[in-house]
């Protein structure tokens, strides 16, 4: 399956055909990188990645040039998780490859089988300048919520670039309610499961079977549960987040992320010390759940300063097929309660590339990334701005999609008399 | 245009003199001049309060620089440059932004409240497609968080309003967030209007075509709502008859009394509406049985049928980019809010969100700005007449909020900087003149909920 990955994986990076050299020029260029933010840069795109980044790179001949007066340049968005691709219409009875309802199938269902980069959803996401997006199944009928992967918004057939990237796994309210309708029980259910998938196959061959997996569940499990990939774990409360770090703490081969985590601001010198990344969703701040009572607008802020990786994106529960393309909404408001500018940037960009294993090939501009590159006609984390061009692997983009078809079909000026 | 004002009482006097013509009036009723279930919402003590120095959005289009706003007894007096402090409390805004309050004209605080658990879900009577004899107010829960939480958003007044489960889902309430509220009476807006709360779509059609029943269709939809006011036009005219003294007054009906509201006026008709044609239909409804559609809500597709909207006068309130969650929201577009009011129309950005809510400006930011980008010109000024004069206007009262002329209740937000922005945040909030959030202030009022949740303990 990884020899699979890595195939995958090299197939989507492979140069696009119609890579050209284009050096972008002097823009507020954030790198997401050691170069931090250059005014009056340039960003040299050749052969679909970052070729050059500086205060003064030479155009090779031949190159394309884009003036960007000053604008914002920066890396692709990365939507840290969404639907994006798993459904056209997510109600209504549309189809819906996010929702799965098999009693066989939970951690074995497989987000990257059912993506479709045609859905309408993807252009209009591209629109708000995300280039890159972790797609998981919303719901299974088990703890395991499925194996998540990373897909590109460019709207091309292999534009899924890594599958079996992470396991959803429910460690909180969600969780208990599928495990017998209690943490008591969950955890136990987890235990077990991480057992089942370690001694597959030799279990099942031997018609021992598994304490609580099917064979199918333990074999997609089993390089979870060897510390082989990540666990996604939603949990959102203090009392859980404790739990998981002992549980790390004492299972230190296995790797783990926290999507949630409302009241992870109480834990946060914890979480640095353990190492464990969080994606955040910057507007949850009700007590809407009883495990999020304690949710708090700077949980973001308090975080990453006390020196967790953050990442944001929709609280679990929140994440849908159509609205991954506000992220950066929510990272400027992150920053209006308290996130340096520079880190809630990062949250929707490098940080969510770094916890999903690709944080050296996409998230910065520096040479040799993939050329993700954005230019902006204001601040990209303000509401107000929006891409005047998307590069997504040294491509330029088209930023068109069904509601600007709708938009220009019933414009005003065009209504007739 | 008709009085906007007084005619919940007027109707609720009204059937209380049919019911109880014969009752002796005892001491305790005349001191007790309330309606049942009228509003003991009382302002806050206040200060006279001078703003100044800011830039104002008066909530009429218009944006003054470096303009004061002063406020005494609850009520704007004047905004204007240089105006005199005369022992008012003087608010520096330099630098500062000063709006009207925003008015949510669709929320759900309250009646499906936080925590969401079963036993709180209390906004959608999914017992039968026609409970126009429930009000939302019935189900405020005046404790739930998310009223606090609106507040600092900016929020002075929000409209509750039923689920769209039903055709008719009853009863709509305007209330003033007041923190510290015990009752939802102490919350409810002084003389406003109720609404009645109707859907179209897929809503009342799925839950109980899934059931067997009708509606299961489009049309099974509009047959419902034509029937219910059919019946709603005997029940009025049996009412007008008793009155003029020929016949019995028909026996009470809750559901009745609603419908009959909506046909003489009272009540104002608020309707789920997301579809163009659908809401076509729903205006040629209104036109059999003669009644005014106040606003549609939601309404994705409003920007097919903005024409239809403005010569009909009625409000569509809309969210900033809400889409393809089903497939009647399928052709939602960014520029909905912009177009709808590029047409003269009167356009509204809602919340139907807990969270929402809360920002509501950055909506109105988001439609402003895809509104300029498709080449619409609208100023900032103008923008905020989505959050408050218009919300004001489809809620019938405009005549006391939703600017800040002279006279108007005082329902004031002091923004950080330009609040059609990510950053802006709601510094001070004024309900009729009463400072009710300070945000340098920690939440010193929290809810009953949320007191003495261990936390908050961690959190001093």
């Amino acid at each position: 399956m990884r020899v699979l990955s890595a195939l995958l994986l090299a197939a989507a990076l492979a140069t696009p055909v119609a890579a050209e050299t284009v050096l972008i020029r002097d823009g507020r260029v954030v790198t997401n990188g050691t170069a931090g933010v250059i005014e009056n840069g340039d960003v040299l795109i050749v052969d679909g990645r970052i070729s050059a980044v500086g205060a003064n790179v030479n155009a090779p001949a031949g190159a394309r040039i884009v003036e960007a007066n000053g604008r914002y340049v920066t890396p692709g968005a990365f939507a840290a998780m969404s639907e994006i691709g798993l459904s056209e219409i997510s109600g209504s009875g549309a189809p819906n490859d996010a929702t799965v309802n098999s009693d066989d199938i939970s951690a074995a269902a497989d987000a990257g089988r059912a993506f479709n980069p045609a859905v309408t959803a993807v252009a209009v996401t591209r629109m708000e300048g995300v280039t890159r997006a972790a797609i998981a199944p919303s719901r299974t009928g088990t703890i395991f919520g499925g194996r998540g992967a990373l897909v590109s918004m460019d709207g091309e057939p292999d534009s899924l670039f890594r599958q079996n990237a992470f396991m959803v796994v429910e460690l909180g309210e969600t969780g208990a309610s599928r495990a017998g309708g209690s943490r008591a029980s969950l955890w136990p259910a987890f235990e077990a499961a991480l057992r089942d998938a370690r001694e597959y196959p030799n279990r099942y061959r031997s018609g021992q079977g598994g304490a609580i997996l099917s064979e199918l569940d333990a074999a997609a499990l089993q390089p979870f549960a060897r510390g082989q990939g990540l666990f996604l774990v939603h949990i959102e409360n203090a009392a859980d987040i404790r739990r998981l770090i002992r549980f790390k703490r004492d299972n230190p081969g296995l790797r783990f992320a926290i999507h949630g985590g409302a009241e992870a601001w109480q834990v946060a010198d914890e979480l640095a010390r353990a190492q464990i990344p969080v994606i955040v969703d910057p507007l949850s701040n009700l007590p809407d759940r009883f495990e999020r009572l304690s949710a708090r607008l700077d949980n973001a802020a308090i975080l990453e300063r006390a020196g967790v990786a953050v990442a944001i994106a929709p609280a679990p529960g929140s994440v849908d097929a159509h609205q991954a393309r506000l992220v950066l909404q929510l990272a400027g408001n992150a920053v209006a309660n308290g996130m340096d500018w520079g880190a809630a940037f990062a949250a929707v960009s490098r940080t969510p590339a770094e916890i999903f294993g690709v944080g050296s090939q996409v998230g910065r501009l520096e040479r040799n990334y993939q050329a993700d590159v954005v230019i902006w006609d204001g601040d990209p984390l303000q509401v107000t701005s929006a891409p005047d061009v998307v590069f997504i692997e040294g491509v330029e983009r088209p930023l068109a999609s069904r509601q600007t078809l709708l938009r220009d079909r019933y414009h005003p000026s065009r209504r007739e008399p | 245009m008709r009085s906007r004002l007084h005619p919940v009482i007027a109707l609720v006097a009204g059937l209380a003199l049919t019911a109880c013509a014969t009752a002796p009036e005892t001491e305790r009723e005349a001191a007790n001049a309330r309606a049942p279930f009228g509003s003991t919402y009382t302002p806050r003590p206040s200060t006279p309060t001078l703003i100044r120095n800011a830039t104002v959005f008066d909530g009429k289009g218009a944006e003054l620089a470096n303009a004061d706003v002063l406020m005494r007894d609850g009520r704007i007096v004047a905004v204007g440059q240089n105006l005199s402090a005369d022992g008012a409390t003087v608010v520096d805004g330099a630098g500062r932004f000063v709006t009207p309050g925003i008015i949510d004209a669709h929320s759900h605080l309250g009646v499906y409240p936080s925590p969401g658990i079963q036993a709180t879900s209390d906004g959608n009577e999914i017992t039968q497609p026609n409970t126009a004899e429930v009000w939302a107010e019935h189900s405020v829960w005046p404790q739930d968080p998310g009223f606090q939480r609106a507040v600092a958003g900016g929020v002075t007044t929000l409209h509750v309003l039923p689920g769209s489960a039903n055709l008719f889902g009853g009863r709509g309430v305007t209330l003033r967030p007041v923190l510290g509220a015990r009752t939802v009476q102490e919350m409810k807006f002084p003389d406003a209007p109720q609404s009645l709360k109707m859907a179209c779509g897929e809503n009342p059609a799925r839950v109980y075509g899934s059931r067997n029943q009708s509606p299961a269709t489009g049309m099974g939809n509009v047959a419902g709502y034509r029937q219910a006011f059919a019946n709603a036009q005997r029940y009025a005219r049996r009412l007008r008859n008793a009155e003029a003294g020929r016949g019995d007054p028909p026996d009470r009906d809750l559901e009745m009394e609603t419908l009959a509201g909506v046909l003489n006026g009272d009540i104002i008709l608020q309707w789920h509406c997301y579809r163009a044609d659908e809401m076509a239909n729903a205006i040629e409804v209104s036109r059999e049985f003669d009644f005014e559609i106040a606003a549609f809500h939601h309404a994705v597709e409003a920007y097919k049928i903005a024409d239809l909207l403005n010569e009909e006068g009625i409000c569509a309130a809309m969210w900033a980019d809400w889409w393809g969650f089903k497939i009647e929201a399928y052709d939602g577009i960014r520029e909905n809010i912009p177009f709808v009011h590029a047409s003269g129309g009167c356009a509204i950005v809602h919340s139907d969100s807990e969270v929402g809510i809360q920002r509501l400006n950055q909506e109105a930011a988001k439609a402003l700005a895809d509104g300029r980008r498709a080449g619409v010109e609208i100023s900032r000024a103008e923008a905020w007449t989505w959050l408050s004069r218009n919300p004001a206007r489809a809620l019938h009262i405009d005549d006391e909020t939703g600017t800040l002329e002279p006279g108007r209740r005082a329902d004031v937000v002091v923004w950080s900087a330009d609040p059609l922005s990510s950053y802006a945040v709601a510094e001070r909030v004024y309900i009729d003149g009463a400072l009710i959030y300070d945000r340098s202030r920690i939440n010193d009022r929290p809810s009953d909920f949320e007191l003495g949740q261990s936390y908050r303990e961690s959190m001093q």
